[in-house]
């Protein structure tokens, strides 16, 4: 992370950004209740890598197809793509979109962020370790972690 | 004798202990007219320049410098000799002493009898002894023919320098050097030296900064010292191609500009034996850059190379260098064009490109020997996106062609590829692929553009495609494309599309669709598309006065059989004839012929049909009034037809004469009424020089309606000519005869503050239109009596029935109206109105807000009317005079109507992004204004709070922090809210505000 280390993967393959969502005229009606849906939240996942200047839209690391939302029965699952098998990262970046979505849903959403199956060296540990609510919360007890992650979380000021 | 020399000795005494400094003049007077010698006065001067006091000496030495600035002129060699060995002597005294000794010095080189040699010992002297601050400044007087010896003084002045200053100042000597054809000599690669070891500046000035020198100024001086000469090119060229391979972005940045600029002085000779690595840096920038600055640095210094190497005149032992240098960017690039994932084919594409724009020869050399290849490959591949690629490349070279292209009557190098070229846009445009089309377009026009290229058979044949894609082609972007070509081809080519494109688009819009009685929706709504696009498409080749004269008259019969009914066409379809109309006419007003033709036979044709529409109660005028600026001759005309009826320049004369078009008529009779806003159009829009015939008669007859009429756009467009009139009608009257402004607007304002005091008055909302539109004419040209206009205003916001419009009434005069009232149509509009109403008007407002009492329905009037006014000023305003006003727009946040709420919350908005303090001692109640207004039943107010809110976690973080918990806790809510765009202002918000105090946050 420090300058003078060496990036994992300092040449990844970069993906279009899908641009904007179009505004419905539904949208602007006050009088319609737009469900939450995937586009959504794919949207307020727009979250830095922890290493490259780049989106994780960007990145590939989310996809819209690997959200799944289903507002009536409250759940949310996301899956996300590390970059390369073996990305130290993943762990960090599993909990950037778990406290992304922690901090943008209601906490009518249960919400289960894992790594897309198949794509990671230590997948079921990193998935174990996401899912567990208590080591979630003592992760972002440690002031250094939570300082990487919100650094993923703040606005690119370009 | 004796008298001369005491005379000389009491100037000498006076300017030196006595500190007169007027005495030099005195003395130098004195030299000239020849009471004293220099040397007397030398002599006089002699107990102060051998004084123990360096002050005494540097006085007395300051005396002598005086007067020999003076009189240089007169001086023997012999005297000179003599003063120069005195002064070269001085410069090793005290540092006191120095200035004077040097502004001697400059005097004395100014004598037209220097003795030989004493220039170099002064300037060695100068050079050995003087501290470099004051010797730079001293080098810039002028010696030429000292040559190498300056030179070489020079160069050991300046080396080490580092103060900013005196590098800005030695930059300019040297490149006065240089441009002063000063002998180098041997000293060339030293005056490099010296001055390159700078390069590239990399210098960052001190925060306040009291020199204000700036790197880009460094950058620029040392710039024109390295470039200055080609002597520099064998040591600057491998400097530059070393400095390219920095991993500085800034050097390589500069390296590339001054490689561009410097290029330009040399000949082939200069930069031969470095062409090799030249490219190589070149290239690797290109491939390889990060960022878009550097890569067309990297372009504009290949062209400029590119452009050298042609310029210069071959010997004929000497090999062609440019063909030698071409030949390596061939063969670097070539083979990327033919790849078959095509993955380095842009940047290869820009390289050549660059070299290809350079000039006409390397553009031939290119071309020839790249394009066979692309064309080759456009026709091998499949794959349409390989496809688009190629043909974006092939429009590139195009394009490059072009600016090299010179005027004189050069063959076109594409001419040879003519056929080829042509065979595959055609080819693109009819394939399915909607990008492959569009890209096909642009080639197509950027062929069109090359001139004497494309032959008439092609312009005729592209035609044809692009009508059939008009005609098919459903995809948006494809059809707005193909309008935009047409348009670059009518301009060019404005016979051909006056024979083949309009007639074909005039058929398609007037065949009715096939099978109307199935009632095919889908049918019905396709043929409806290829008339919109018909449409735009004949308003977008309306370039040419020829073709305009051609497809206006489409335009109008379609209008016609509109009218008629003899074909259906949708109102959608005719207001799109109108606005199409309208863009022509936008189009043509500079040109006259087609201005003219404009007037003569296509207004009247309008105003009559939109007579004919009006008699039948038809809705189409709406859309025809006419935004541009008619001749006095057509105002006149229409005013005569209102006023008068007279109908006998209208074609198609089948009206009942003397229609009565201003008399308000009883009951639903409007449909002739409403014609008045064909009037505003004609008359409003006038320049200001151009006098309304029959204006009293005019005004009068417009008053009446306005205020008796019952239709609101009757009354409404009758205020708005009422006003546009005024607005323009100059303060006293030209006609004798006629009314006063003064008057004038003093008898409306009697009939309607009687209609508007009187309660029961049936036409009180008419009344405050016409007033509120004649305040808008009045405030825009500053006239006095508009006072008495707005206070009649502020008391109608206590009005039961009119205070809410009242209120409105304050956005309508402080906005910008579109059609009348406005610069376009040659309104009087003084500067800065909103904001001297602003200013006069604002305490009113305050004052009546408190006032008003408490409780009723009124207060929010007043508010209302504010955000009104504060929300249209200039945002540099609104910051500088909402603190004033923080109270009431708190105030008005807590009001019940939500209109208010949206425009107080956009004023608040540009605020809060500069907190003024008084702001920030007022958060806790904005906070709770704000968080109480995220549940305001209007997704609007609900959308501005929110992002208020979210501004306001940017305010410094100890004023927010104490409110972190309480705004997390309030913005739970509406994440869940029912509507989108709530969410995701929530969204942002509530991310700002969990950062704010967070490590790695704020």
């Amino acid at each position: 992370m420090s300058e003078g280390t060496r990036l994992e993967n300092a040449n990844p393959v970069i993906f279009q950004r899908s641009g904007e969502r179009v505004q419905t005229a539904s949208e602007e009606d006050e009088d319609v209740h737009d469900p939450i849906d995937d586009r959504e939240i794919f949207d307020i996942l727009s979250i830095n890598d922890p290493e490259h200047p780049l989106s994780l839209e960007e990145l590939n690391v989310v996809e819209q197809v690997r959200v799944k939302v289903n507002d009536a029965e409250n759940t949310v699952g996301v899956e996300f793509t590390p970059t390369i098998p073996h990305c130290s990262m993943a762990t960090l970046i599993g909990l950037s979109i778990k406290v992304k979505l922690l901090r943008s849903l209601p906490d009518r959403f249960k919400i289960d962020v894992c790594i897309t199956p198949g794509t990671h060296a230590s997948e079921e540990a990193v998935n174990k370790q996401l899912a567990d609510k208590e080591r979630v919360a003592a992760a972002l007890e440690n002031a250094s972690l939570l300082e990487v992650v919100n650094q993923c979380l703040s606005t690119r000021s370009i | 004798m004796a008298a001369e020399s005491t005379l000389a000795l009491s100037l000498v005494e006076e300017f030196v202990s006595g500190l007169q400094d007027s005495k030099a003049k005195d003395a130098a007077k004195g030299v000239k007219d020849g009471k004293f010698t220099v040397l007397q006065l030398v002599e006089a001067l002699g107990s102060s320049l051998t004084s123990s006091q360096p002050h005494t000496r540097a006085r007395g030495v300051h005396l002598l410098s005086e007067v020999l600035q003076e009189c240089y002129g007169d001086l023997t060699e012999r005297e000179v000799e003599v003063l120069i060995a005195f002064y070269e002597n001085r410069l090793k005294d005290h540092y006191v002493v120095t200035p004077p000794v040097l502004k001697g010095l400059k005097a004395l080189t100014k004598c037209t009898n220097l003795p030989p040699g004493s220039a170099v010992s002064m300037l060695r002297s100068v050079f050995q002894d003087i501290h470099v601050q004051v010797r730079l400044s001293y080098c810039t007087f002028k010696l030429k023919g000292l040559g190498a010896d300056f030179v070489f003084g020079f160069v050991q002045s300046m080396d080490g320098e580092r103060d900013p200053r005196n590098l800005l100042l030695a930059f300019q000597i040297a490149k006065n050097l240089i441009h002063g054809g000063y002998d180098l000599g041997k000293f060339t690669e030293e005056l490099f030296e010296v001055t390159s070891c700078y390069f590239p500046i990399d210098f960052s000035p001190p925060p306040n900064d009291p020199h204000g020198i700036t790197r880009e100024e460094l950058v620029q001086a040392l710039r024109a010292v390295l470039t200055g000469t080609p002597k520099f090119a064998e040591f600057l060229l491998p400097l530059l191609i070393e400095k390219l391979d920095s991993d500085v972005q800034s050097a390589k940045l500069d390296s590339l500009q001054t490689l561009a600029a410097c290029v330009s002085q040399y000949e082939h000779k200069h930069v031969a034996e470095f062409l090799q690595g030249l490219w190589t840096s070149v290239r690797r920038e290109v491939f390889q850059t990060s960022s878009e600055k550097i890569e067309s640095a990297g372009l504009a210094a290949l062209t400029a190379l590119t452009s050298c190497l042609s310029r210069s005149v071959l010997s004929s032992d000497s090999e062609d260098s440019l063909s030698t240098f071409l030949d390596f960017i061939l063969k670097d690039c070539k083979h990327h064009l033919c790849e078959p994932d095509l993955k380095l084919v842009w940047p290869s594409a820009k390289l050549l490109q660059a070299a290809c724009s350079a000039s006409t020869r390397a553009s031939h050399i290119i071309t020839v020997a790249v394009m066979p290849s692309l064309l080759e490959q456009y026709n091998n591949r499949t794959q349409c996106s390989h496809r688009r690629t190629l043909l974006e490349v092939v429009q590139r070279f195009i394009h490059s062609v072009k600016n090299c292209q010179s005027s004189d009557n050069d063959e076109s190098v594409l001419l040879a590829f003519r056929e080829a070229l042509c065979s595959i846009v055609f080819s693109a445009l009819s394939e399915s692929n909607s990008s492959l089309q569009i890209t096909a377009t642009s080639v197509l026009t950027s062929l069109a553009q090359q001139a004497g290229l494309l032959v008439e058979s092609d312009i005729e044949l592209a035609l044809d495609h692009l009508t059939r894609l008009l005609l098919t082609e459903e995809d948006d972007r494809v059809s707005l494309a193909v309008v935009e070509c047409a348009g670059a081809l009518a301009q060019l080519h404005p016979a051909l599309v006056i024979t083949k494109l309009i007639p074909k688009l005039k058929k398609e819009m007037f065949t009715e669709p096939m099978n109307q009685d199935q009632e095919e929706v889908s049918e019905l709504h396709s043929h409806h598309a290829v008339r919109q696009r018909c449409l735009s498409a004949l308003a977008a080749v309306s370039i040419q006065p020829s073709v305009v004269q051609e497809s206006t008259p489409v335009l109008l019969e379609v209008l016609r059989s509109a009218h008629t009914g003899s074909v259906n066409f949708s109102v959608d379809e005719v207001v799109l004839t109108c606005r199409s109309l309208q863009r022509i006419a936008e189009r043509v007003q500079d040109s006259e012929e087609a201005g003219r033709c404009f007037h003569d036979v296509f207004i009247p044709h309008l105003l009559s049909l939109a007579l004919q529409a009006a008699l039948q109660a038809y809705f189409l005028m709406r859309c025809v009034w006419l935004p541009f600026r008619l001749a006095g001759q057509t105002a006149s005309r229409a005013v005569s037809l209102f006023l008068d009826g007279d109908v006998s320049f209208l074609p198609d004369n089948s009206f009942p004469s003397h229609m009565q078009l201003l008399k308000v008529l009883s009951g639903d009779s409007w449909s002739l009424s409403r014609l008045v806003c064909l009037l505003m159009g004609s008359v409003c829009s006038l320049p200001r020089s151009v006098e309304v015939p029959q204006i009293d008669k005019l005004l009068s007859a417009l008053e009446e309606m306005s205020c008796a009429c019952s239709h609101p756009l009757s009354y409404t467009s009758a205020a708005k000519c009422f006003a546009g009139l005024v607005n323009k009608k100059p303060q006293v009257s030209v006609s004798s005869s006629g009314d006063s402004l003064d008057s004038l607007i003093q008898r409306m304002m009697k009939r309607v503050c009687s209609e508007l005091d009187s309660p029961s008055s049936s036409v009180r909302t008419q009344a405050f239109t016409l007033m509120i539109w004649v305040a808008k004419a009045l405030l825009l040209r500053y006239h006095p009596l508009f006072t008495t206009l707005t206070d009649k205003l502020f008391s109608l916001l206590d009005d039961a029935d009119l205070g809410p419009m009242a209120a409105d009434g304050f956005s309508l005069l402080m906005s910008d109206s579109t059609d009348v009232l406005n610069r376009a149509c040659h309104a009087d509009v003084r500067i800065m109105y909103r904001q001297r109403f602003f200013s006069e008007n604002s305490a009113k407002l305050v004052q009546g807000f408190n006032a008003a009492p408490q409780g009723r329905e009124k207060k929010p009037n007043y508010l209302k009317a504010l955000s009104n006014i504060v929300n249209k000023l200039p945002k540099q305003v609104q910051v500088t005079e909402l603190p004033a006003l923080l109270s009431l727009l708190l105030e008005a946040l807590s009001c019940p109507d939500q209109d208010i709420h949206l425009s107080t919350l956009s004023c608040l908005e540009p605020v809060l992004v500069n907190p003024p303090q008084v702001l920030i001692q007022q958060l806790e109640a904005l906070i709770n204004r704000l968080l109480a207004l995220i549940s305001s039943p209007a997704m609007s107010v609900r959308i501005a709070s929110l992002s208020c809110i979210s501004t306001l976690s940017h305010f410094p973080v100890h004023e927010v922090l104490p409110f972190r918990a309480r705004v997390l806790r309030a913005l739970a809510k509406p994440l869940d809210d029912k509507k989108r765009l709530v969410r995701r202002e929530a969204v942002q918000a509530r991310g700002e505000w969990f950062l704010l105090g967070s490590p790695g946050g704020r």
